[in-house]
């Protein structure tokens, strides 16, 4: 697999991480290395063999239905760049 | 007669696939232990997790997982025993993740199926193609500044069931009956509120058009639909959007749309165009969820009668007419309030005073069912009074407009305004007489074959009576004393 600069852009984008045009080369370079190296795994057979869904046997650790959290407003606002009374206040985002 | 739309070019046929978006009845959220209350102050209902700080890690809700299961068996579909949780990534104000948590690959529901009812009589198997568990985002709102948006979170984290359909669906009737047959489902289950105002239950809206026989053509998805109406608007007029640009010589683009009800149209909404990228993976904070067979069976074991079942006992039951029966079955409380009425007494009269008196009062004074005007008890008594020939049906009218208005039962009712029914054949004899001799002219009319003038002499006579004589017994008098 190899990327065209045209991929780079597009994963920066979807990322909304900003990328200078003269950065991506250099980019295209490190993530076709990085895409090289994890396809080496393509050369082990793994047939019949299952996915592996995590590193121990465990299971899904699950929760009862209980409220045992929130009403801490000032503590999740407490962080935000921008608030307005309760809420956080965010650049305006319309359609 | 198949639903078609006739273009410039001939009929065109429509075709609809559902995606409902129904929220989980739980105390708290899908990952988190945070309350799912509707209406809480902004930002009071938000966990660590919910607001996506560094380092929380998501807990599974059993009893969210519990409500999917249910749902799916109620839908008559295949639960999958093992599941998977998976990342949808995308950016939103109001997902501070940066990605839902969702089901993608291994959903909990397969493959089901509902069973829709149309007005003309007939009914239709409408398919499920799978059910998964995601959680909801934040609320976004835009109007109350003027160059801000302000977030609540008191909505991210709640878990949403998505259900998808089959493209199925024929016609905005179609649509219509099967989010109000879900809806019911859900409902009878008590996995979802069904609530479309507070949206708690909406639906994206998946609509193409073809020639009959044709394969499908490119379709697009009208998102966030919110009401039965709305959604049987949005297929028609979506349709005959697309119907327009086919036979205008131009293309439909797959795309997404946003249905405005004021305007009656759709309009693209563009800034989704990266929108289906969402580069899912599955989610590393989380295992695989594995359910026991023996648990799935338990709960099926306690669900309760739905409303398919529930609708043809009706018909077996009480003989009930199906259309009858599917009206009494939609909401739960409505099929118990009437089973109250009808229980040890005549179902078809109890059918019809529940559908016809009763919801008139109920909606007249915007009452529910669940705080009904006048009780299934009290309406039981009225329909008693009425079979031990204590009141007529006429006088029951009345009856009842006074058990509405007063809350009093029917019997202290008609003690207190004298309504007992007159059945004392010399008093109704004598009314007779009062009616025939003053009135010589209709009696001769009636006599020399003029039978359309009984129906005036009964109601002469139970004018006179003011509304209380036995019916049969008056008919009886008059048949005998005009010859």
């Amino acid at each position: 697999m190899s990327l065209d600069p045209a991929t780079v852009r597009r994963i920066a984008k979807l990322a909304r991480i900003r990328v200078d045009e003269a950065q991506v080369e250099a980019l295209r370079t490190d993530l076709n290395s990085i895409l090289g190296w994890i396809e080496q795994l393509n050369e082990v057979d793994v047939t019949g063999v299952e996915p592996l869904t995590g590193g121990t046997q465990m299971a899904l650790r699950l929760r009862e239905d209980v409220v045992s959290d929130g009403g801490i407003a000032d503590a999740v606002l407490g962080n935000a760049p921008d608030r307005n009374g309760e809420f956080f206040a965010v650049p305006k985002v319309v359609e | 007669m198949a639903y078609t739309i006739e273009g410039s070019t001939g009929p065109w046929e429509v075709v609809v696939g559902l995606e409902v978006h129904a929220q989980v009845i739980s105390q708290s959220k899908l990952f988190s232990g945070a309350a799912t209350a509707y209406g809480a102050s902004p930002n009071s209902q938000v966990s660590f997790v919910d607001a996506a700080f560094p380092g929380m890690l998501p807990v599974p809700n059993r009893e969210a997982i519990a409500q999917a299961v249910r749902t799916g068996l109620g839908l008559n579909a295949q639960i999958n025993l093992v599941s998977r949780f998976d990342r949808k990534n995308y950016f939103y104000a109001d997902l501070p993740q940066g990605y839902q948590i969702s089901q993608f690959e291994h959903p909990i529901v397969g493959t089901g199926v509902v069973e829709i009812e149309l007005a003309d009589g007939s009914t239709k198997e409408v398919g499920i193609t799978r059910l998964h568990l995601e959680q909801d985002a934040g609320k976004s709102v835009h109007d109350q500044h003027p160059t801000k948006s302000f977030i609540d979170l008191n909505r991210s984290g709640v878990a949403l069931m998505e259900i998808v359909s089959e493209p199925d669906i024929r016609s905005p009737e179609e649509a219509g009956a099967y989010v109000k047959k879900l809806r019911s489902i859900l409902r009878y289950l008590g996995t979802c509120d069904g609530n479309m105002e507070e949206g708690s239950l909406r639906a994206d809206v998946n609509v193409s058009v073809r020639k009959a026989g044709e394969a499908y053509r490119t379709r697009c998805e009208v998102k966030n639909v919110n009401s039965v109406r709305f959604v049987m608007q949005a297929v028609e007029v979506e349709a005959l959007r697309q119907i327009a640009v086919w036979e205008g010589g131009g293309e439909v683009q797959q795309e997404t749309r946003l249905f405005d009800p004021n305007r009656g149209e759709t309009r693209s909404m563009r800034s989704k165009e990266d929108a289906h990228d969402y580069r899912y993976f599955p989610d590393p904070d989380l295992l695989p969820v594995v359910l026991e067979q023996g648990w799935v069976d338990g709960l099926k074991a306690a669900l309760p009668e739905l409303p398919d079942a529930k609708q043809a006992r009706f018909m077996a039951e009480y003989g009930l007419s199906r259309y009858d029966a599917g009206v009494l079955v939609a909401e739960q409380a409505t099929a118990l309030f009437f089973e109250g009425v009808a229980k040890g007494r005549d179902a078809k009269i109890a059918a019809n005073w529940v559908t016809g008196d009763f919801f008139a009062a109920m909606n007249r004074t915007g009452r529910t069912i669940e705080d009904p005007p006048v009780s299934a008890a009290a309406l039981g008594q009225l329909l008693d009074l009425m079979a031990d020939s204590t009141i007529n049906g006429k006088i029951a009218k009345e009856v009842f407009e006074a058990m509405v208005e007063t809350g009093k039962g029917p019997a202290a009712i008609v003690d207190e305004r004298g309504l007992r029914q007159v059945t004392d054949t010399g008093a109704i004899d004598a009314a007779v007489d009062a009616v025939i001799a003053a009135n010589p002219e209709k009696v001769a009319e009636y006599r020399s074959g003029k039978d359309k003038l009984f129906g005036f002499f009964v109601g002469n006579v139970m004018k006179a009576m003011a509304g209380k004589g036995n019916p049969a017994l008056v008919n009886a008098a008059l048949k005998a004393k005009l010859g």
